[in-house]
């Protein structure tokens, strides 16, 4: 029997990147949190810039809650799927933003907007027959205050290219308008990264810094970036990336509001005869405990969203909480970021020390930034040219079929090139489609016994005709630069597991066509709210994770304004 | 390790045919029994019981067997060898590495290694008619292409997942070895950053630090992240 806990206002499930920002606006408002978390506190002390440890070993003393819940992967229904690889998330308070590249986006207009400006500037007929994509149920500028909060929430540091419709060269001319500047000026360029820029101007592109939840100067007491080299897939240790367990967390628990409980391993959400839930079932080792709340925020990552909605059965929801309509798991997609493009360059370009939200962008070919009038697909993507280099992957590199990947004529090559190369990151505008679906595994379990997620998911020929086009741009862009080599990756076909995963309980209008409302709130039970990119409908062309926690501060700000209609 | 300066070290291929018994028994120390039965026929190599193994011997042996460390030593040697460009893997502790992470991290290919040492030897006495370890270092290379493009094949030789899939199995490992932080074992006297010029952990890099390494300026600091 599950010890009951005492009774809160507000339980959240998962304390990462979005259920730690939500539970700041609830805590300063007055409400009792309690924060769910399957991971335990780590520290700077945990930090060190160790390649092995970090990017190899997969930071072996953490909670593998994740990893023992790999969702298996497959084509399409025809197929078996199977599970391959490993989780790209982890289990810690802060979660997953705490080893993140910290590229904090906002979405660009258009991307709220898909269908209806198709239609508008190219006709309905342009939008793939068998997408299911909708426009969001709101649009970018009733967003923009949400994530100009969660910017200094945060500390975001980048540079401007449109404060209130004045467009400044140095920024991104594409970007929707910003009521104010970034709280910070933008992570270094290396002379590298100069080149490549001006580069990109001989073009007639708009190259500008990307933006990073970074801090790039002392601010709310974090020191700025050092640089060290290991920030991707590390965790700072000089606290100077905005990870929720640095930044709103800390700032939930000062208020007496907050309660993190860690290592407490969701298992069920539980509901009353009337359909509402009642609050969180969860287990800490071998011990079963219930966690009674007026208000459920469940805010794992899009795979477990959906898999916790599935799991929880109950005479109200036969096939799953919110599921009446069968939308739970439909409209899925993972971004399409693979089809890189790799470059050798005849001089070292001194990565060394670099991390991969420091960098080049462009922004020509996003969106709906160009005229497709005479292109077969809607859509296009950013391109990302970064600073992060460690040993062992700059040992392992493309050899570009200039020597074999081992022996003498191998070590000769890694000598002069170790610091040559580099990689664009091609972020792309991916939709959902109707046959792209998250489901339980029949087979597959996870260590408690539950079945895993399965993706059933392919990118379809829009995605795959952006990423020919981009590469094309890309390669351009890496021979203007003088690149030596230029090696395209082959275009995949199977949406796997993915750290840009969407959908699957969607924010919509028409409870027909989603899962939650238009502020996150469950159709079908009232006061359970989703948290996370598996309410966003589109994916734009660039990182996702601002672009949920502006949502995530939103849906926490609107409960607390009309909590007695919620709470019921 | 490669040359042919001990010619009294017994093949695989003459263990298996019962013909080296004595050596076999200086390498197996379970079969000391047979060695009395057999000395009759075969004087025991005292060189070989002197001096057993042909691999640096220190922290080795908590997972791999000593025939499956001839093996992967030879291996390792050519996938990063000693030449004109400076020590290899197994001057930086490789070897070490490897065997102590199979019983730990790297459990999971314990089984794969096995097979694909086996398999590589068996292959090298199937087209060259010696022991991997004991070719020339042309013929070990040549051997390793053919395992490199998965022409030495799969099943045959018990390759488990195709010949290439093991060459790429090790070739990781020993990158991870080579060039990872010393404290793990490998990268001894810091052979893998010196050789692509890493220039060492920091705990922070100013501006001038940065403009120094773009100018050929900054000096490597040849330390572990954890010192």
């Amino acid at each position: 029997m599950a010890r009951i806990r005492q009774e809160t206002d507000v339980v959240i499930v998962g304390m990462g990147a979005a259920g730690g920002v939500a539970a700041l606006p609830l805590a300063e408002a007055g409400l009792r949190v309690v924060g769910l978390e399957a991971g335990t506190w780590l520290d700077r002390r945990d930090f060190v810039p160790d390649e092995i440890r970090n990017n190899v070993r997969d930071w072996p003393f953490l909670v593998k809650k994740a990893e023992g819940e790999r969702p298996t992967v497959r084509g399409n229904e025809s197929e078996t799927a199977v599970q391959v690889g490993s989780h790209p998330m982890m289990n810690a308070v802060g979660g997953t933003s705490i080893h993140y590249w910290a590229q904090s986006w906002r979405l660009n207009p258009w991307d709220f907007r898909v269908v209806s400006e198709t239609a508008r500037r190219y006709g309905a007929s342009r939008v793939p027959s068998d997408s299911t994509v909708e426009d969001w149920p709101l649009d970018y500028e009733e967003l923009e205050r949400f994530y100009d909060v969660v910017e200094r929430q945060l500390g975001v540091s980048g540079q401007a290219g449109n404060v209130r419709g004045e467009i400044d060269p140095r920024g991104n001319p594409f970007e929707g308008p910003r009521s104010r500047e970034y709280p910070m000026p933008p992570l270094r360029w290396t002379a590298f990264l100069e080149n490549m820029a001006g580069s990109a101007r001989q073009l007639g592109w708009h190259p500008f810094p990307g933006p990073a939840a970074i801090n790039t100067q002392a601010y709310d007491g974090r020191s700025g970036c050092v640089y060290h080299g290991h920030c991707n897939k590390g965790g700072c240790h000089v606290d100077a990336k905005g990870a929720t367990y640095v930044t709103t967390i800390p700032k939930a628990l000062e208020t007496g509001n907050l309660t993190v409980v860690p290592r407490a391993h969701a298992t069920r959400i539980e509901v009353d005869g009337e359909g509402r839930v009642t609050g969180v079932t969860y287990v800490i080792g071998r011990d079963e405990y219930f966690q009674p709340a007026r208000v459920v925020l469940l805010a794992g990552y899009t795979y477990e969203n959906v898999r916790m909605l599935l799991l929880s059965t109950s005479g109200a929801y036969p096939e799953g909480l919110s599921n009446n309509s069968g939308q739970v798991g439909r409209h899925y997609f993972s971004h399409y970021t693979g089809g890189s493009v790799s470059a050798l360059f005849p001089s070292d370009v001194n990565a060394w020390y670099g991390l991969p939200a420091q960098g080049v962008a462009v922004d020509e070919w996003a969106d709906d930034n160009f005229d497709h009038s005479d292109l077969g697909f809607i859509g296009g993507g950013n391109m990302w040219i970064y600073s992060d280099r460690r040993p062992i992957g700059a040992a392992s590199m493309s050899t570009f079929g200039r020597a074999p990947r081992w022996g003498t004529a191998w070590k000769g090559f890694v000598r002069e090139n170790a610091d040559r190369w580099v990689s664009a990151y091609l972020q792309k505008t991916t939709l959902p489609y109707e046959n792209n679906i998250l489901d339980l595994d029949p087979v597959v379990r996870d260590p408690l016994g539950s079945p895993v997620i399965r993706i059933t998911a392919s990118y379809r020929r829009n995605e795959l005709d952006i990423a020919r086009f981009l590469q094309e741009k890309t390669e351009q862009w890496f021979r203007q630069a003088g690149a030596v080599e230029v090696a395209r990756a082959g275009l995949g076909g199977t949406m796997g597991v993915s750290t840009h995963a969407y959908g699957g309980t969607r924010m919509g209008h028409d409870p027909e066509t989603s899962v939650v409302d238009r502020w996150g709130f469950s159709h079908e039970a009232g006061n359970l709210g989703l948290l996370g990119a598996s309410v966003m409908g589109t994916s734009g062309a660039r990182n996702p994770t601002l672009t949920v926690q502006a949502l995530s501060w939103r849906t926490a700000q609107h409960l607390t304004e009309n909590w007695d209609s919620i709470a019921g | 390790m490669t040359d042919k300066e001990s010619p009294k070290r017994i093949t695989r291929r003459e263990l298996l045919k019962g013909a080296g018994a004595a050596g076999a028994a200086a390498i197996l120390p379970s079969s000391i029994g047979r060695l009395t039965e057999l000395e009759g026929e075969v004087l025991p190599d005292t060189s070989v019981i002197v001096k057993p193994l042909a691999v640096p011997s220190v922290g080795l042996q908590q997972s791999l067997t000593v025939e499956e460390l001839e093996i992967l030593d030879a291996m390792i040697g050519r996938l990063i060898p000693s030449d004109e460009y400076g020590p290899g893997a197994r001057e930086a502790g490789a070897l070490g590495y490897i065997d102590r992470e199979l019983g730990g991290v790297l459990a999971r290919y314990r089984e794969a290694y096995r097979a694909g040492l086996f398999a590589l030897d068996g292959y090298a006495e199937a087209v060259r008619g010696a022991r991997f370890s004991e070719l020339p270092s042309a013929d070990q290379d040549a051997l390793l292409f053919d395992v490199q493009t998965g022409d030495a094949g799969g099943a045959e030789f018990g390759f488990l997942d195709g010949s290439a899939a093991f060459l790429n199995m090790v070739r990781d490992h020993t990158w991870e070895a080579t060039f990872g932080d010393p404290v793990y074992g490998g990268n001894r006297d810091f052979i893998g950053w010196d050789l692509i010029r890493y220039p060492g952990p920091r705990r922070a890099v100013t501006r001038e630090d940065q403009a120094a390494l773009e100018s050929g300026e900054l000096e490597p600091l040849r330390r572990s992240a954890y010192e």
